[in-house]
């Protein structure tokens, strides 16, 4: 079958759904490629480069649409370009089902069958086709670029000949994967990070990015992030009261505020208010990665940048991905790439849309003509359910050393019942047995006792060798047949030789390969 | 020489082996270790075949020198991956011995028994003892004919202990020989009737003891000797190949209290220390092996795992696979590299390929260092001797506990052909038939690769969330062909 990527027709999208390593990649699963010209040119890949790849460059976009079975697009298809799908067709796309059901309607009439990229459930086997997330990533970083970008400052603490510099703090609300990345980006950048999200879950993620969770005083049972996915939920109105009297403590401190704050399917909630914007030094940068949905901050006005008049800069683009298109370009591509492994578990080069499979069928919005979406609940729940933490009780040093006097007196007492029994034992023995055994028992007895004093020190990394050194030794029993053999009964004799026989074997195999084995080990 | 010389002689042999283990606590002072060995059982050997009541020393002279050289032709020809095998295969030579031995014991016991009871009445003590060397008593003979009843009782029971000890140790190592050397199915067999058989068999072997005790009689020794063959056989084929090292642990023990036992009856001390020494360094390691994977002695020898509590936590999401070039860039990248090494590395032979990317990225200024898990592989430190053998220096091979804590700090972690001893379900899940047994916490890596054939289980047959992981890769294949592949794509 052939996969084929049109032009982005969005005004301002740079992004291409194919590049030439891709293309490389799905060669491999059995497809052919094609790729309209002057696709990848935007995000710094050109028709040659994809020729090179074995690439077909098709002239337009009409003769794309027409001559290949599956499309790879970014964007969401417009009405024309839906209209140039056939029946059987495959699109593979973001999609927006939840805000495009006219989108739905034409691409069932069509007879299309649609994976929107957006849909892909976030459980751990789908996470290589998570365009959301691979996007989020890139939003993230290039929202600190931007605001380093209007920001006058540096971020990093510096003290110099010509003065002393302090570091940037930077405020990053919604530890989600955009939030985690501006995290990320901010800390390297050497800026102070303090982060706030709703899933206290986070916390532990957002520390080890080495930015400083923001905790509120609020006693109420918080969010468990698993039970919606790993997504943020609509939280009470007394939590969101608290989380904004902590941001607005906050508000006059930030140098640089990064809001990633979505819910799913619905608007943005506010969280930085006019009057926390109002409160904030003059040169300060507000970064909206909400803006498309509204804003977390209602000052913010989509796809601009607006300086308020107490001088901060409200940055509120919505294409950060697009402004990288290069980098955003091959992430997307491997997500395609990987769902089209998902798609093809034959690697022929066939289409195998298995909608009994949970990442395929949470995928796929329509499907035979018929509108899949909402998709059902998938089989596997996203994250583990939290297991309820159970904190290690801090022991005080009473209690700690009375642990140890504890210890020591079952240590003792321990010892004392094993020696106990081992005297009423040797009593025992010795009360029945002549003394020609005893003698002999005490050195059987010490023996034992310098055995394991002694073996209990050897190296770990020597226990092979010490098997070897043992085996080598116990070739003694050599002494008992030799004292046999100068019997007078022949098969005394004869069952002696075999025993020296094999003895020495014994005795001079373990010893050479000890030492053949000891002188192996060198230092470096 | 005279007795006393003799005793001094083994007094400075066991003094000797006591060093010559003690010196094992290091890999330089082992190096002179084994030399102490070496002079004390010369020692030994020479004080006893100088010393009283010897004969026969053409025979002696004949058979020490076929053995030594039988002996150093397998230990120059032996592959560092074969020593399990090797080291089961001596400790059968062992246990064979102390059956032949124990059997001589009892061969003389009756021909005294019979020549005493011909002995004319009327000789005094030191009479009767040169009238005994007219007849050909001599050595460990006249010994024997000394004893009074209860000695000779007591000897009965030293005999019939070593002979039963001896033959568990010898068809044991027969058997664990097999499996290592792959001769025989490795996978845990037992006969209808299981631990039943076995415990049937030594009970019938206790009551064998009363008759012998009582008639002294041949027979029920060869009985015994026949179940006690049995014994070991059917016990070592019970137990699967990962717990092969317990098992020669186990059998390097047996091989010393049988050594002890033929001592007692022949009361001869060196060769009690000896066994002694020997007896409870193989008791040592098999402990230290149980401990390590959190298993009883008991349920190692009686096979199979402990039983489960609940159903296994379910695992999620799929092995990603990744090829050569995926590797070699990751490792490229990183800056330390910690290798975990088990038995597939082994059975591949890829020891040397390890050792040669152990170079390379060192050469390249990154910290690679090696994981040892105690029961890697399938003889107790048996990892430690094949990287050695590829010249891997033996400072950067450490144990579990030195270098667990370091893997959240590390960048690459690869497996090669180890999968219990990885397995984070030892620590997640506590309804695994492995929970609590400690492993190698690689998962805390920031890229885990797996050297692993194909997308099987364990030897446990249980399912291993690390292959699971986000930051796990499967590298799929041979470990040696992965290598090799690695190593083209690494200058």
């Amino acid at each position: 079958m052939k996969i084929g990527t049109p032009k982005e027709v969005f005004e301002g999208e740079n992004r291409v759904a194919m590049t030439p390593d891709s293309a490389l990649q799905l060669q491999k699963l059995g497809y052919e490629c094609a790729i309209e010209s002057g696709a990848g040119a935007a995000a710094g890949f050109s028709d040659d480069a994809y020729e090179k790849a074995g690439v077909e460059i098709i002239k337009t976009a009409a003769q794309l649409w027409k001559g290949v079975d599956i499309v790879a697009k970014v964007r969401q298809p417009n009405e024309t370009e839906l209209k140039r799908m056939t029946e059987g067709q495959t699109l593979i796309s973001f999609f927006n089902p939840a805000g495009n059901a006219e989108g739905l309607e034409l691409a069932k009439s069509k007879g299309a069958n649609v994976i929107a990229m957006e849909m892909v459930p976030r459980i751990s086997r789908a996470q290589k086709m998570d365009a959301l997330s691979s996007m989020a990533n890139i939003a993230g970083y290039r929202a600190v670029i931007e605001a380093g970008n209007n920001f006058g400052r540096f971020f990093t603490g510096q003290v110099t000949a010509a003065g002393k510099v302090p570091p940037a703090k930077v405020l990053v609300v919604g530890a989600g994967v955009a939030g985690l990345a501006a995290i990320g980006t901010a800390t390297s950048l050497g800026a102070i990070t303090y982060a706030f999200d709703v899933r206290p879950e986070v916390a532990e993620q957002v520390e080890s990015m080495g930015a400083e969770f923001v905790f509120l005083d609020f006693e109420e049972e918080q969010q468990d992030g698993a039970a919606t996915g790993g997504y943020a939920a609509v939280s009470s109105p007394e939590f969101a009261a608290a989380q904004l009297a902590k941001f607005r403590e906050l508000a006059p401190e930030m140098d640089i505020v990064i809001t990633t704050a979505l819910i799913p399917n619905r608007e943005a909630p506010e969280l930085w208010t006019k009057d926390m914007v109002d409160a904030m030094k003059p040169g300060s940068v507000i970064v909206d990665l909400a803006a498309e949905k509204g804003g977390n901050c209602k000052l913010t006005v989509k796809d601009e940048k607006i300086v308020t008049d107490n001088g901060v800069t409200i940055i509120g683009y919505t294409d950060f991905p697009s402004r990288m298109a290069a980098q955003a370009s091959t992430l997307y591509s491997t997500n395609i790439r990987h769902m089209m492994t998902d798609l093809t578990p034959e690697k022929d080069g066939q289409i195998n849309h298995n909608m009994e499979d949970d990442v395929i069928r949470g995928a796929t919005v329509t499907f035979d003509k018929e509108i899949t979406w909402p998709p059902p609940p998938p089989k596997v729940q996203a994250i583990a359910a939290q297991k309820p933490k159970e904190k290690a009780k801090e022991l005080t040093p009473e209690e700690k050393r009375a642990q140890e006097i504890a210890a020591f007196k079952a240590q003792t007492k321990n010892q004392a019942i094993l020696l106990g029994v081992g005297t009423l034992l040797m009593l025992i023995v010795g009360a029945f047995a002549p003394e020609s055994f005893m003698s002999h028992f005490i050195v059987f007895a010490l023996a034992c006792f310098v055995g394991f004093q002694v073996i209990w020190n050897v190296s770990h990394s020597l226990h092979t060798p010490l098997m070897a050194v043992t085996n080598a030794i116990s070739g003694i029993v050599i002494l008992g047949a030799l004292l046999q053999v100068g019997s007078g009964d022949w098969l005394v004799v004869v069952l002696s030789a075999i025993s020296i026989l094999i003895a020495t074997i014994n005795i001079v195999g373990g010893f050479m390969v000890t030492r053949r084995m000891l002188a192996m080990f060198q230092k470096s | 020489m005279s007795i006393g010389i003799v005793s001094a002689a083994y007094i400075a042999a066991a003094v000797l082996f006591i060093l010559s283990l003690g010196g094992l606590s290091g890999q330089e002072s082992a190096k002179r270790a084994v030399w102490y060995g070496i002079v004390g059982m010369a020692l030994a050997i020479v004080a006893t075949v100088f010393g009283p009541g010897m004969g026969n020393l053409l025979i002696v002279l004949v058979m020490v020198m076929a053995g030594a050289f039988i002996g150093q032709m397998v230990a120059q020809k032996v592959e560092m991956t074969e020593m399990p095998q090797l080291v089961a295969a001596l400790h059968s030579f062992v246990g064979l011995a102390a059956v032949f031995i124990g059997f001589n014991a009892q061969f003389e016991m009756s021909r005294v028994a019979e020549i005493l009871a011909g002995a004319p009445t009327t000789l005094n003590e030191t009479g009767l003892l040169a009238w005994l060397h007219d007849q050909g008593v001599d050595g460990f003979a006249g010994k024997v004919a000394h004893k009074t009843a209860v000695e000779l009782n007591i000897l009965k029971v030293e005999v019939f202990l070593g002979v039963f000890i001896g033959a568990v140790t010898f068809t044991g190592s027969v058997i664990a020989f097999g499996k290592l050397a792959g001769k025989v199915d490795g996978k845990a067999k037992k006969l209808p009737g299981g631990h039943f058989l076995n415990a049937g068999a030594a009970i019938l072997s206790l009551i064998l003891l009363v008759v012998y005790f009582n008639t002294g009689a041949l027979w029920p020794l060869l009985v015994m000797t026949l179940l006690a063959f049995f014994i070991g056989y059917h016990l070592i084929m019970g137990i699967g190949g990962a717990d092969m090292p317990v098992v020669v642990s186990m059998l390097n023990s047996y091989s010393g209290w049988a050594a002890s036992a033929i001592g007692f009856s022949l009361g001869n001390d060196l060769l009690i220390v000896t066994g002694a020494l020997v007896g409870s360094s193989g008791a040592i390691l098999s402990y230290i092996m149980c401990k390590a994977m959190n298993r009883s002695f008991i349920s190692v020898i009686l096979g199979g795992f402990g039983g489960t509590t609940g159903p296994a936590m379910e695992v999620e999401g799929e092995q990603i696979a990744i090829d050569a070039d995926g590797v070699a860039q990751a490792l490229d990248d990183a800056d330390s590299v910690i290798i975990i090494p088990g038995y597939g590395m082994a059975v591949a032979q890829a020891q040397q390929n390890v050792a040669e990317l152990t170079r390379r990225l060192r050469a390249k200024g990154k910290t690679v260092r090696f994981a040892i898990h105690p029961v890697a592989g399938r003889l107790p430190g048996h990892m430690n001797v094949l990287l050695a053998e590829a010249k891997v220096p033996y400072d950067i091979v450490l144990e579990m506990d030195e270098i667990n804590d370091d893997f959240p700090e590390t960048d690459v972690a690869i497996v090669i052909g180890s999968n219990d001893i990885v397995n984070p379900a030892a620590q997640e899940d506590p309804n695994s038939p492995i929970a609590g047994m400690p492993v190698l916490e690689c998962w805390k890596a920031k890229q885990v690769f797996v050297s692993k054939r194909g997308q099987g289980t364990g030897y446990s047959g249980i399912e291993n969330p690390l292959f699971y992981k986000e930051n796990t890769r499967m590298f799929y294949g041979d470990a040696k062909k992965s290598l090799d592949d690695l190593l083209t794509k690494i200058s």
